[in-house]
């Protein structure tokens, strides 16, 4: 199981990486997202792996239960990074319909004025 | 007075000069003057103490564990110059009020003039010396501001970058510097540090810690090679020029190495570097001094001249030469200043101050003639003067000094800069106010008004005075001052005056006056020598070297910063997997403490899934309607998997926001191409392809070796196991370390994204706002649109659903604290059922539905959550704490209730406006003219059959 979780947390980088270093906006954002999976199962992960032991509390026996601390940070961390994306894609979608270019590279323009002495 | 106070008037004063313009510049310079009275007045409450030899102390501790506290201590060094600031700052107010035009910004003058009289106050007041490193800052600063006053001379301009360059860059020096010496000391409390003279010069940093600090106080106060800046910082006023290259801020870098004397002075490195440096820009500074034309450049270079005679003096080491040092430095403040605001007067009535289109003023500006002469004369070392008297004691110290060996070198070139200094005060003489008058002045020279003279007279008056009574007037001072330099003991013998018998520093006194008058004589011929020799012109030198470093700096941004995302990006994540890599190989890994668990078949599916949808994905990007879906694949794998690995809230979030992240980039992409075309070539994919592997490999490494081995350390997870019930009354444990444990972390979190959904507001409204509205408007659809938008099938089974999902919101929002649940997935699940509305029955319908704005649904979750945290406040409790208590409603069961669902529900709306809000913004983009029809259906058939029996009625 750790070595299925482990390889996904990698493939899910090397994809997200690999989107990210495109030259348009729309696969940056794929690879934003998919790397945000990434990021949130890696860090659930740190908890380690507990099958069937949820951190909801069992008033009539003692029973074993998983970390709670690392799922409370990626719940955030997941609403979070929605609005991370919205407000990213919200940029890409601005600068396409601004200048009809939806590559992410400054356009190339001439040098500007001298700067004064 | 309290020190705080002494050094914060002026801080204080800086506000009023600025707002007090508007009522004249009679009231900007009477608030400056007013407050540098005050501050002034309250020093010298202080003689009492400070002449009795006590040191005054005020300190508050502000960050102990780095040493660096507001601690301020006054003794006769600090009193001298916190004086000399505050005194002849008094004398320049009243001087710029009447030197300025009514052109230039006055209240802005004063308010430059105050804060730099603040900063040099710090300086010599701080006991710490973090603290004095950033009064030191602030004098860099502030004197750029004043040398660059005048901003539309280039000069002024061009002389402000470079004293700020050169200040600047020594004083990041002498951090480094004065970081070390705290650092040897254990202290960096200037009076601690002044005990530790043996720890501090038998450490190994003494000497890179005395180069750097010496490069500070070097550059300040313009020491050869450094003394560049100072004649170029002569396009400031005059009034600047007087107070800060005459008795100020040059001064903070002799200030500096008194201070440390102490602790740095003694050894043969402090002896040749200070006192060879010394001597080198007297020399050179006087000779400069002498060909110089522009009035303001000769007595700058004399400046310099002189600045080196105080740092040779106090390079010598020795007790007597500090009080040397410290006579002349109170003796140059005098003269220096009387003689630059003499210069100023000359240029103000006459119209110039090239020397050469002077002359013979004697007659037309006799009150100037008399203050001029008397500086200049003592300048030059004449007796009865008080120039006459320090010099005279540095002659004779040089007298004594050996240096590598030589008797004879030091004394005979301080004579030789002596005989030019005699040559060029004698030139300030003859070439400006005697000989003949002239009638091609480019003014009307005439004396100025009182306000104008009165100042430069006071301190001629002081040069005279101190001349002709030494002993009275200046001892004290002199004996406080020197006594705070030389670190306590006893004060070497010495005598303040005129006559001490047929001494060597007499025969060399009257060698330099004589060889002075014969220089003067020989001037023409000189100068025409001068003029004709090659020398390095240190702008020229300077502006190449600025010039270099910009276009380096230029090359390495451009090489890394070139506008292409793209490049950053390889560059952030290659930089991040080596550093990563150079941690793995530095560090050591331990053993695998845990065991692989067996997956069952559920797991495995998952992963394959994912997996191919990952694949997926990268294969075919290109087509990025497909990757959507497929993204919604990697989005459910992973929801079930956290569900699967017992994180039901997680599985629950991620799931609600798969949904609405999809509507999100299905809305966006509506108006976005929908392929991407090729356009990088093979090689650059596969190098893309390549460090993508690699930092895929090491996170997946990372994660599967933190997998196969236990915590390291105590997990601190156990305290909330065992507190969620107890203390925060719930079962659910995420939850309430949502709301309660970690109850500020969301409260942040949901301010963070209220903003995200204002930003996409704000966004929406500046695109739609621009010309790309008309685009928007006359777009036509690149995809076959459908023919009924909004069919009645969804339109029927949506508003079912509505009240459902909504009662589904509300249950999981009560059932949060005990079981999976919560405000985050109750707002989410909330907002998909009004989503839902949007997407079946259109836009312009469920607007027109909408009662309150999405602005205030973000803001009162907001309000709501901060006033359940203040709520504890009235409970004796901080910010945040949470409470809760069981009630017992018959027939209900008992049930438990907490402040943190209160909490909670301010999440809930935060979520629910903010999803909503960015959401609707996007797809105000869709909204074309006739788009929206006043129906929820497009067909329907009970509207047709009514329409047909309104035409048959």
């Amino acid at each position: 199981m750790e070595l299925l979780v482990a390889s996904a947390v990698g493939i899910l980088t090397a994809a997200g990486v690999y989107l990210i270093l495109r030259r348009r906006s729309f696969p940056v954002i794929l690879g934003l997202s998919l790397l945000t999976y990434a990021v949130n199962v890696f860090l659930f992960a740190t908890g380690r792996l507990v099958t069937g032991a949820p951190p909801i509390l069992n008033k009539y026996e003692e029973v074993a239960y998983t970390d709670p601390l690392p799922q409370a940070l990626v719940l955030t961390a997941i609403v979070i990074s929605f609005g991370m994306t919205a407000v990213v894609v919200m940029i890409a979608l601005g600068a396409y319909l601004s200048s009809r270019d939806d590559g992410t590279a400054m356009p190339v323009e001439a040098d500007g004025a001298e700067e004064d002495a | 007075m309290s020190l705080f106070l002494i050094a914060a008037l002026p801080f204080i004063g800086a506000v009023f000069p600025a707002l007090l313009i508007r009522a004249g510049r009679n009231a900007a310079a009477s608030a400056a003057g007013l407050t540098t009275l005050l501050a002034f007045i309250g020093l010298m409450l202080h003689i009492p103490a400070v002449f009795r030899g006590e040191t005054v102390f005020a300190a508050v501790d502000w960050l102990p564990a780095l040493g660096l506290n507001a601690h301020f201590f006054l003794d006769g060094l600090g009193f001298l110059f916190a004086a000399m600031i505050l005194g002849i700052g008094l004398l320049i107010i009243l001087y710029a009020r009447y030197y300025l035009s009514r052109e230039d910004p006055m209240g802005q003058f004063y308010s430059y003039l105050l804060l730099f009289q603040g900063a040099m106050v710090g300086i010599v007041l701080s006991d710490n010396i973090l603290l004095l490193l950033v009064f030191w800052e602030l004098t860099s600063l502030s004197s750029f501001l004043l040398i660059g006053y005048w901003k539309h001379l280039p000069e002024g301009r061009q002389g402000a970058r470079m004293a700020l360059t050169v200040t600047g860059s020594g004083g990041l020096a002498m951090i480094a510097g004065m970081l070390m010496l705290g650092h040897i000391a254990g202290s960096y409390d200037l009076s601690v540090i002044l005990q530790n003279k043996e720890a501090i010069q038998s450490s190994d940093l003494y000497l890179p810690a005395l180069i750097l600090i010496l490069l500070g106080a070097f550059t300040k106060s313009a020491q050869f090679p450094f003394h560049f800046w100072l004649p170029h910082a002569m396009a400031a006023p005059t009034p600047v020029s007087a107070y800060l290259h005459s008795a100020t801020m040059v001064k903070a870098g002799l200030f500096l190495m008194a201070r440390l004397w102490p602790v740095l002075a003694g050894t043969p490195e402090w002896f040749y570097i200070v006192a060879t440096t010394g001597l080198v820009t007297m020399l050179v500074g006087a000779v400069i001094a002498l060909f110089k034309d522009d009035l303001k450049a000769l007595l700058a270079f004399s400046t310099v001249s002189h600045l080196g005679l105080i740092t040779m003096l106090l390079g010598f080491g020795t007790k007597i030469a500090a009080v040397a040092a410290v006579f002349h430095i109170i003796n140059h403040a005098t003269f220096k200043a009387a003689l630059f605001m003499t210069a100023g007067i000359v240029d103000h009535e006459a119209g110039t101050r090239d020397i050469k289109r002077l002359g013979g003023l004697r007659h037309l500006m006799p009150i100037t003639f008399t203050i001029g002469t008397v500086a200049a004369l003592s300048m030059a070392g004449i007796p009865p003067l008080n120039g006459f008297l320090s010099k005279e004691m540095m002659l004779e110290e040089t007298a004594h000094t050996i240096w590598n060996g030589s008797h004879l070198i030091v004394p005979a070139l301080a004579t030789l800069a002596a005989l030019f200094s005699a040559a060029y005060s004698f030139r300030f003489i003859v070439h400006v106010f005697l000989g003949q008058k002239r009638d091609d002045y480019p003014g009307h020279p005439h004396d100025p008004n009182t306000g104008m003279w009165i100042g430069p007279a006071f301190l001629v008056v002081l040069v005279v005075l101190i001349g002709l009574a030494s002993a009275k007037l200046a001892g004290p001072m002199v004996a406080t001052a020197a006594g705070a330099v030389i670190g306590g003991g006893e004060l070497p013998y010495y005598s303040l005056k005129l006559w001490h018998g047929l001494t060597p520093a007499l025969y060399m006194s009257i060698a330099a006056t004589i060889g002075g008058l014969s220089l003067l004589a020989l001037h023409k011929p000189l100068q025409r020598a001068w003029n004709a020799m090659p020398r390095p012109e240190a702008k020229t030198i300077f502006e190449a070297l600025i010039g270099a470093f910009t276009r380096l700096s230029q090359f390495v941004t451009e090489g890394l910063h070139n506008g292409v995302l793209t490049r950053y990006a390889a560059i952030m994540v290659t930089f991040t997997v080596a550093i990563s890599y150079f941690a793995y190989r530095g560090g050591t890994l331990g053993v695998e403490t845990r065991q692989m668990q067996e997956p069952g078949a559920l797991p495995v599916v998952g992963w394959f899934a994912l997996v191919v949808a990952t694949l997926f994905i990268v294969a075919k990007h290109r087509n990025r309607l497909l990757s959507l879906v497929l993204i919604g694949v990697v989005g459910l794998v992973v929801s079930m998997s956290f569900n699967y690995l017992s994180a039901p809230d997680l599985a629950l979030t991620q799931i609600s926001v798969e949904v609405v992240t999809i509507i999100l980039l299905l809305l966006a992409l509506n108006f976005m191409p929908k392929e991407t075309p090729v356009e990088t070539p093979a090689l650059t994919r596969l190098r893309d392809g390549a460090i993508a592997a690699v930092s895929g490999l090491g996170a997946g490494g990372l994660i599967y070796a933190l997998l196969m081995r236990d915590f390291a350390f105590p997990t601190i997870s156990d305290f909330h196991l065992a507190n969620s019930y107890k203390g925060g009354g719930g079962t659910n444990v995420v939850n309430v370390i949502l709301v309660d444990f970690r109850g500020y972390d969301t409260f942040g979190e949901i301010i963070v994204l209220g903003i995200a959904a204002m930003v996409i507001f704000a966004l929406t409204e500046a695109v739609l706002g621009s010309k790309v509205r008309a685009f928007l408007l006359n777009r036509k659809p690149d995809l076959p649109q459908a023919g009924d938008a909004h069919p009645l099938m969804m339109v029927v089974a949506t508003r079912v659903m509505m009240p459902l999902a909504l009662m589904v919101a509300a249950y999981i929002f009560f059932r949060g604290h005990n079981l999976p649940g919560g405000g985050f997935i109750a707002g989410l699940v909330a907002a998909i059922a009004i989503i839902m509305q949007y997407m079946a029955s259109g836009f312009a319908w469920a607007t027109e539905r909408q009662r309150y704005p999405y602005h205030a649904i973000i803001g009162s979750g907001v309000l709501i959550a901060a006033a359940t945290g203040m709520g504890a406040w009235f409970n004796g409790k901080p910010f945040l704490t949470s409470d809760f208590g069981y009630l017992h409603w018959p027939p209900l069961e008992e049930f438990e209730w907490a402040t943190a669902a209160l909490f909670d529900l301010g999440v809930f709306l935060a979520v629910v406006g903010a999803v909503l809000l960015a959401l609707e913004s996007l797809s105000r983009f869709a909204w074309q003219p006739g788009i929206s029809s006043e129906h929820a259906m497009d067909i329907n058939p009970a509207r047709d059959a009514a329409a047909k029996a309104g035409t048959e009625g």
